[in-house]
């Protein structure tokens, strides 16, 4: 009997065929993965150039960062905040653009647009137009309103920091809540309404139901990228007015990049692995509950 | 699994971090990170570096990496971290005790032609047990900028300052209610520090400080000298009565419209003072090339050079520093000016504060101050919040 035979060859080659693609998710995500787990345990000090096993202090000193506590409570605020406006917005210029009207088709790409313009240069933008003196406040000034310096106060921060963000990308839920609202059949509309059904219980007992998968991935997205927003803050607040927008991302990247505390910032990644993990898992696990039917 | 998984981090961290300690043979290069890209500083940089490659031919290269200064020592770290240290950096004054007490740099003092004209307050930050762990390139006196075409009678005290300024913009170019160590360029008129000199105990609550963040608080809301937060004012452009800036930025006002003069700090309670901000040069003691980067910085550092560099960046040498001297370089200043604020500014000027583990005492200060900068703040109670929160880092190192 030969080495080679036909079954070992086959599999050979299906091995060959993933190969490619094992090779870079191993490279590029599991030993980083990996890396960043062992770091966790280690104090690196950079400039010194020494790297020491420390056990588990590093997540000693998680329990114990007051710091990190305000961090997670930005970051509830900001995930809350931006999840809520985004699904709520895009799901309202998904039905109205939904209609069969002269010139959706120019509003769907106005509000598609931001998500195609570079993060940092959208940012900068903002920042110009929230100044005291920037065109927000003269737009309100107009209205005969007295805006607020947007970005120094600690409200008015974590409200700007969501807004920028929710306008840059609530066009991508918009499009994917417009594919799911064109694939709802018409049929059942039309048996609601001859049955006597209002547009809203048309909306919440038809449409909702039947949109809840996208209504599911899309809320799965938006807090998982609300957990690694990072550059409007770095441009925008730089995690102020005091810590008030602060969120863990950022606050991981002070420690390790401008602290030099690179084995606690290892640390706080795994935390943010694992909250985000933890969420993911939440809501599929919940999907049976509120998502009606999965195709 | 995990024991193969550890095997691999451990090499690959030894890969990143520890290589590079044994000496290279044959031709060198060496990469310094400078963090400007001012193409006449670069000119200068390449001039000398050329003529040392000329005396020295297995050097073969000798590359500037201008590296943004926003953001210039995150980035040093994080080319350290990922193990692609320059052979030489320049270092801010802010991180200098990270720099020299972490052990990153590599001693110069042999190297350095004529150590002993150094001036003793611009070395003092870059020494540790006697030993000198990076040049003092630069050191750079905050004086005031005043525009005399909005400003008539120039001001002597920080009184007069204010009052000449209101409604016509005192700036601080640096500030932007983020950099508050800037702001040490007034409160030292007070007398105020922002720690002790062992850097153990918190002076924010000092009465000296609350005396003079009051004075600075009023000046920026109810004399609207200052110009508030988020409101940005340009003085090289013309736009602004006076700037509180270092002496290196004069190079701003070659072409400037409006005539202008310089002056020593004003006076505060205190009487006469001054501030500087530094800059220093090192070797990273992990470069292939260290012997060879110390003795580049020798050559970068000996007088010929330093009296070259002098026409941007304020030198050290005992022999440089007078009104002659620097005169030949610094056009745009006068003798008298050169003389009041350079040269009397480093004799007797104390450096920008500076700390072990300063970032994370400036990120902690400008949000325990976040609160000062707004028209109805309790400055003392803010104050002693600073202290609040700084006080476990202080104790720390």
């Amino acid at each position: 009997m030969t080495f080679w035979t036909y079954r070992r060859r086959d599999n050979l080659v299906g091995y060959l065929f993933v190969a490619p693609a094992l090779l870079g998710s191993l490279a590029f995500v599991l030993i980083p993965l990996g890396m960043v787990g062992w770091y966790s345990l280690n104090e690196w000090n950079v400039l010194g150039g020494t790297f020491e096993f420390i056990g588990g202090e590093n997540y000693q000193r998680l329990l114990a960062d007051e710091k990190l506590r305000d961090s997670l409570v930005a970051t509830a605020w900001f995930a809350a905040g931006l999840v809520v406006l985004n699904l709520t917005l895009a799901l309202l210029l998904a039905v109205l653009l939904n209609q069969k009207l002269r010139g959706t088709t120019l509003f769907r790409t106005l509000f598609f647009s931001p998500v195609l313009v570079s993060l940092v240069a959208w940012t900068l933008v903002w920042q110009l137009m929230l100044q005291p003196e920037g065109s927000v406040n003269d737009l309100l000034g107009l209205a005969g309103v007295d805006g607020p310096n947007w970005l120094r106060g600690e409200s008015s921060a974590m409200v700007s920091v969501i807004v920028v963000q929710v306008i840059k990308n609530v066009g991508l839920n918009m499009v994917l809540f417009l594919a799911a609202l064109q694939g709802v059949p018409a049929p059942l509309y039309e048996a609601a309404k001859i049955d006597g059904a209002g547009a809203w219980t048309r909306f919440t007992r038809i449409t909702i139901p039947l949109i809840s998968p996208t209504i599911l991935l899309t809320s799965i997205i938006t807090i998982v990228g609300s957990l690694q927003v990072f550059a409007q803050i770095a441009v925008l607040t730089q995690g102020g007015p005091g810590t008030s927008t602060t969120v863990l991302i950022y606050y991981l990247y002070q420690q390790a990049f401008q602290f030099h505390h690179f084995g606690y910032g290892a640390t706080i990644s795994v935390l943010l692995f694992v909250i985000v993990a933890a969420l993911t898992l939440v809501q599929w696990r919940m999907r049976r509950k509120w998502v009606l039917h999965e195709s | 699994m995990s024991r193969l998984l550890a095997l691999l981090c451990t090499a690959l961290i030894a890969l990143t971090a520890c290589s590079g300690s044994s000496a290279q043979s044959g031709p060198k290069t060496l990469r310094m990170t400078v963090w400007t890209a001012n193409e006449a500083h670069l000119k200068l940089l390449n001039e000398i570096a050329a003529e040392y490659k000329a005396a020295h031919p297995d050097v073969t290269e000798i590359k500037f990496d201008s590296i943004p200064a926003d953001g210039y020592t995150t980035t040093l770290t994080t080319q350290i971290a990922g193990g692609n240290a320059p052979d030489l950096a320049w270092i801010l004054e802010e991180s200098a005790p990270d720099f020299v007490s972490s052990g990153a740099l590599a001693p110069i003092k042999a190297k350095v032609e004529k150590a002993e004209e150094l001036v003793p307050s611009a070395t003092k930050l870059w020494e540790k047990d006697g030993e000198l762990f990076a040049y003092p390139f630069s050191t750079s006196p905050f004086g005031l900028f005043v525009n005399t075409d909005l400003v008539k009678d120039l001001p002597a005290t920080w009184d007069e300052a204010v009052a000449a300024a209101a409604g016509k913009n005192l700036v601080l170019p640096d500030f932007k209610y983020q950099n508050w160590a800037v702001l040490s360029a007034i409160w030292r008129g007070w007398g105020a520090q922002a720690w002790s000199d062992d850097g153990k105990q918190c002076g924010f609550a000092s009465a000296e400080m609350k005396d003079a963040m009051t004075f600075v608080h009023k000046a920026i809301f109810t004399d609207k000298a200052i110009p508030g937060p988020g409101t940005t004012v340009d003085f090289f452009a013309g736009d602004a009565a006076m700037a509180i800036s270092q002496i290196s930025r004069a190079g701003a006002l070659k072409d400037a419209k409006f005539g202008w003069t310089l002056l020593p700090l004003p006076k505060g309670p205190k009487g006469d003072y001054a501030v500087i901000g530094q800059a220093g040069v090192g070797v990273l003691k992990r470069s292939k090339n260290a012997e060879t980067a110390a003795d580049f910085l020798g050559f970068f550092t000996n007088a010929a050079n330093s009296a070259k560099l002098a026409q941007f960046f304020p030198p050290v040498r005992q022999s440089l520093l007078n009104a002659d001297t620097l005169a030949k370089s610094n056009p745009l200043i006068k003798p008298e000016q050169l003389q009041s604020v350079v040269i009397d500014g480093i004799s007797k000027g104390v450096v920008k504060p500076s700390h072990q583990g300063q970032e994370e005492l400036n990120q902690t200060i400008r949000a325990a101050l976040d609160p000062l900068w707004k028209p109805d703040a309790d400055v003392s109670s803010v104050l002693d919040g600073v202290c609040a929160k700084i006080k476990p880092l202080l104790e720390r190192s």
